[in-house]
């Protein structure tokens, strides 16, 4: 028996706190406004929200900012009445949260869940240069002991952010397929120019090939427009049964299809091919669970955390062979908003500002419901499918999401 | 492989030694670059587990290798990440000659940056990291590029 039990969810609301560099802002505060923003995005009350579910949990040491509030805060400031919650960040990405809750509806374990993903990093990183991991809470002062995997095989070795990490992923994919700098500025010039039509990314001055070919490196070959602008910000999504979902206020967003899958080693160093990473697994997995193909798609909300991630995803979820990737970027016709597959047009978190993953589904859903403003996407009419897809390195999730019913 | 004084010592974020990873990070006391390996069926198992990944066998053994390897990929890393560890400096990932797949993340030494590429030749090095009986296993070009 083939169960897609995921066809039995929807997004129904969508919630945004105001975003950007160093608000200042209580984080919980932040998350506050995007949950009763998505609450009554959906039309619904608190008393209808029966389910929480949040990455990556109330407490991440050593990462100052990562996140901004968990299930614990959420529940209690709002007085919900629980029949299910889950927070926490050993999932396929940041949308294995978003996913969990449509297994929750799916199985009737709750009817609305509220979805929320805190950031604060522009804050608690304060000013100067960017640190790397752990450095500031500890590691760095000599006594400090780097344990776990993770950190115990990078960190010795100078290797102190993904930044490092990834843009080893991007060094292969050049090796092995010939792609160049000039292609993967697409992605963020794209982000740049998008960014431009969008009132609430923190980045919007122009950018041209020059600023981006001379920018600062960080860790060849990503510069320092290949990644992220950390940035204050909450980001939340309502996902109902998808019977209930029809009370609601907007067309609900079915979920068509998720992809969760890892198959390889799931470690930073060990992922059998170093040029896929996890997005090979959970992108093949989602076009199992749907009739849908690439080319049916509308818009594509691909993270970036850093530029490399995203020309990935495109080649992970078939918008173009593995390999391909540079030369489908080159030039930035083809993603651009009115390209044959619009790629990121809030701006990413390149230029939009590193929200981790949900403002990647939030404007996916923006876009299927025409809330785009000037960066809405036509074709003449609006898109009726969207992909949003979260994570990189071992860390990879995606849905697929149509307004049609 | 040389267990030899390296110029320009970095400070380095040290890991946590334990009875499990001891053989990795303190072999190089005795030029030795260690990984656990299977009693039944001789794979390489890093990083350290206890159990053979292949034929499910629980008991393995640190063994040393040669220290040869190629490497997979790298970066030229150009940002101040930590305080003392002053770029720029080559991180890669490496393959372990003994085995497709037995790798480790490490720096590239005692060559310029912009000399390295994927597929060169290396060899470990080991830097004294003077506490805990480390030995931070490094790589450099392989000695046959030399001869």
């Amino acid at each position: 028996m083939n169960i897609i039990g995921e066809k039995q969810a929807a997004i129904t609301g969508i919630g945004q706190s105001a975003v950007g560099r160093r608000l200042g802002r209580d984080p919980l505060a932040l998350t506050i406004d995007a949950c009763l923003d998505a609450i009554e995005d959906a039309g619904l009350t608190r008393e209808d929200i029966d389910g929480l579910s949040t990455y990556p949990g109330g407490s991440v040491p050593g990462a100052p900012g990562f996140t901004g509030a968990g299930i614990t805060e959420v529940h209690d400031a709002l007085r919900l009445n629980l029949n299910w919650f889950c927070g926490g960040m050993e999932l396929p990405g940041q949308l294995g949260a978003v996913v969990n809750a449509c297994a929750a509806v799916a199985s009737g374990l709750a009817t609305h869940v509220l979805c929320f993903r805190t950031v604060w990093e522009s804050t608690a990183q304060g000013g100067g240069s960017r640190k790397g991991i752990g450095v500031g809470s500890g590691a760095g002062s000599g006594k400090f002991r780097a344990r776990g995997a993770t950190m115990e095989y990078t960190l010795p070795f100078g290797a102190a952010s993904a930044a490092v990490w990834i843009a080893m992923y991007a060094m292969r994919h050049f090796h092995e397929y010939g792609t160049r700098r000039e292609q993967l500025a697409q992605i963020a010039l794209n982000a740049r120019a998008n960014a431009q039509l969008n009132p609430n990314a923190v980045y919007r001055d122009p950018m041209s090939m020059d600023d981006y070919m001379n920018a600062r490196m960080i860790s060849f070959p990503f510069c320092l427009f290949d990644c992220d602008a950390p940035v204050d910000g909450s980001t939340a999504i309502i996902v109902s049964r998808a019977d209930a979902a029809a009370d609601t206020r907007k067309t609900p967003l079915r979920v068509e299809a998720v992809g969760t899958a890892l198959h390889g080693r799931p470690s930073w160093d060990q992922f059998d091919d170093l040029s896929t990473m996890a997005l090979r697994d959970a992108a093949a997995m989602l076009w199992k669970r749907t009739d849908l193909k690439p080319k049916d798609v509308g818009v594509a909300e691909l993270y970036d955390g850093f530029s490399f991630i995203a020309l990935a995803w495109l080649e992970a979820l078939g918008f173009c062979a593995v390999g391909e990737g540079g030369e489908f970027i080159e030039g930035g016709e083809r993603i651009a908003l009115d390209g044959e597959i619009p790629l990121n047009t809030q701006g990413g978190q390149l230029s939009g500002g590193r929200l981790h993953g949900f403002g990647m589904l939030h404007e996916a859903c923006v876009q299927l419901w025409g809330e785009g403003g000037e960066r809405q996407v036509r074709d003449p009419a609006l898109p009726k499918v969207a992909v949003a897809a979260a994570g990189g390195g071992p860390l990879g999730g995606c849905m697929l999401l149509s307004s049609e019913r | 492989m040389k267990n030899a004084p390296l110029p320009d010592k970095p400070f380095r974020i040290l890991p946590a030694v334990t009875d499990q990873n001891a053989h990795f990070w303190c072999g190089g006391k005795y030029d030795e670059l260690c990984f656990l390996r299977c009693d039944v069926c001789a794979t390489y198992v890093h990083p350290p587990a206890p159990v053979c990944p292949e034929c499910l066998g629980r008991e393995l053994s640190p063994e040393p290798v040669s220290g040869d390897a190629r490497i997979l990929t790298y970066t030229i890393n150009h940002h101040p990440w930590i305080p003392g560890f002053e770029p720029p400096y080559v991180v890669a990932i490496v393959e372990i000659d003994e085995q497709p797949g037995l790798r480790l993340m490490t720096n590239i030494v005692g060559c310029s940056p912009d000399s390295v590429s994927i597929g060169m030749r290396v060899e470990a090095v080991f830097e004294d990291a003077g506490e805990d009986g480390i030995f931070i296993p490094l790589f450099q070009p392989h000695r046959d590029y030399a001869a």
